[in-house]
């Protein structure tokens, strides 16, 4: 316990020293350098994802494509990807980027294509029946039933992009993660431990975003029980 | 990386293949033991979950707390405790599992008929019993794709451990960036991704031995 506390005590210290507060070694440059890798492949990853996931779901074309990629996508190892990707393309960011996109993809595409072709055929059918074209069905009643499953793919990739982007510090990059790895070769453990402790926070608060939003734009008609990942 | 370097030079996989066989080992061990720790841990809980339904959401949100957390910052805070050991690695790996099993147990729980579990209870079935001799067993294919999936996220996270110098056959990754040569690099990212989809196979396979009665196929999202 008393241990916990020194812990914490050393988190509160290297918090509150303003020199974590300032410059480009400061925690406000590091945080937005690593939201700017996160949002903007997500970003890619998610225009991505959502167009071929929604036209192979439904459509139904495509589906065995779709469940291969995603089962082979998840045994890359993510940490060895992007220090190859910097080996091979020296280190500048967009190669990185391209890298967290194609790792985001997957989860995204694989529970689109599942959310909508998870859709009740008979529910297709009625939308039909009342006269929606197929573009209507696809807009109206497709997407909107589909939604739990597309957010919680959004929510892995965020989870995902998030860690592999802190885990590219190692070759060299900047964000969050630059506080642990380089606290690390320093031995400077109060680096390392208030870095993890921002790293912490940063994914609680994507946690946090995607609970919200799931409760603000899920239809209440809809509320699927448990989420995995 | 120098002109006219190929991604892989054969000749060093030759040179290295007794010691990529070691570093295999380790790799498997620290992939596949929070698993079996995970399962450990989420089959009483979830049933617990599964009899106790106020307890299932908390219960979740930890465990997708826990899995949302980097797994670098995560191996981080273990350090002050365990030292750059391979339980640095394999505790929070171990915890990462349960967000996939947990809800997994729960639902195949939930996936046994109800004439089913009335005809136990009819026939003199416990409630000790009827858990494991025949929820359980019904339960076991939906368990299983948890396994499958929590399996494949573990053996290929484990090279983060690297940076704490545990991390298997992520060893060859930052060794390959130290040298600024790519074979070792492509080589354990092959292996690694070898090691996930075969013990993928054999999952799929086990449940096929395992449930003889059922053929249908379950898959996890």
């Amino acid at each position: 316990m008393n241990d916990l506390l020194s812990q914490l005590r050393l988190v509160g210290d290297w918090l509150t020293s303003s020199k974590q507060w300032h410059g480009d070694e400061g925690i406000p440059h590091r945080l937005l350098e690593h939201l700017t890798y996160s949002g903007l492949s997500l970003l890619f990853a998610a225009l991505i994802g959502l167009t071929f996931g929604l036209l192979v779901g439904h459509t139904g074309r495509g589906a065995f494509a779709v469940a291969s990629v995603a089962n082979l996508a998840r045994a890359i190892p993510t940490f060895g990807l992007v220090v190859l990707v910097v080996t091979l393309a020296g280190l500048s960011t967009t190669p990185v980027l391209i890298a967290l996109v194609a790792l985001a993809v997957p989860p995204i595409l694989i529970n689109t294509f599942e959310g909508v072709r998870g859709v009740d055929p008979d529910t297709r059918d009625a939308a039909r029946g009342v006269g929606m074209t197929g573009w209507e069905v696809l807009v109206r009643v497709e997407v909107p039933m589909a939604l739990p499953l597309i957010l919680l793919g959004l929510r892995v990739a965020a989870i995902q992009v998030v860690a592999t982007a802190t885990v590219a510090a190692y070759p060299g990059l900047g964000g969050l993660g630059r506080f642990i790895v380089d606290g690390l070769s320093r031995n400077d453990y109060e680096l390392v431990i208030g870095g993890s402790t921002v790293v912490v926070v940063l994914a609680l608060v994507v946690q946090i975003v995607f609970t919200a939003l799931r409760r603000f734009i899920v239809s209440p008609g809809l509320r699927v029980s448990a989420a995995k990942p | 990386m120098s002109d006219g370097e190929p991604l892989v030079r054969w000749q060093w996989i030759g040179d290295h293949a007794g010691e990529l066989a070691d570093y295999t080992a380790v790799h498997l061990r620290l992939g596949l033991l929070p698993v079996l720790f995970g399962l450990i841990i989420s089959v009483p809980l979830g049933i617990l979950c599964h009899r106790l339904r106020w307890l299932y959401p908390p219960v979740l949100t930890v465990a997708n707390v826990l899995y949302s957390i980097p797994s670098l910052a995560l191996f981080m805070i273990f350090v002050r405790y365990t030292g750059l050991t391979e339980q640095t690695v394999m505790i929070p790996l171990t915890l990462y599992t349960l967000s996939v099993l947990v809800p997994n147990v729960v639902d195949g729980l939930a996936s046994v008929p109800e004439p089913v579990r009335l005809a136990a209870t009819a026939m003199g079935f416990g409630t000790v019993r009827r858990v494991v001799q025949v929820e359980l067993p019904i339960a076991v294919p939906v368990v299983i794709a948890g396994v499958r999936v929590a399996a494949v996220s573990s053996i290929s996270l484990v090279a983060v451990g690297q940076l704490i110098g545990q991390g298997g056959l992520g060893y060859y990754i930052t060794r390959g960036l130290q040298l600024d040569f790519p074979t070792p690099i492509v080589t354990a990212i092959v292996l690694i991704m070898l090691l996930a989809l075969t013990t993928d196979a054999l999952l799929v396979l086990a449940q096929r031995l395992l449930t003889p009665w059922s053929r249908s196929k379950v898959t996890a999202s």
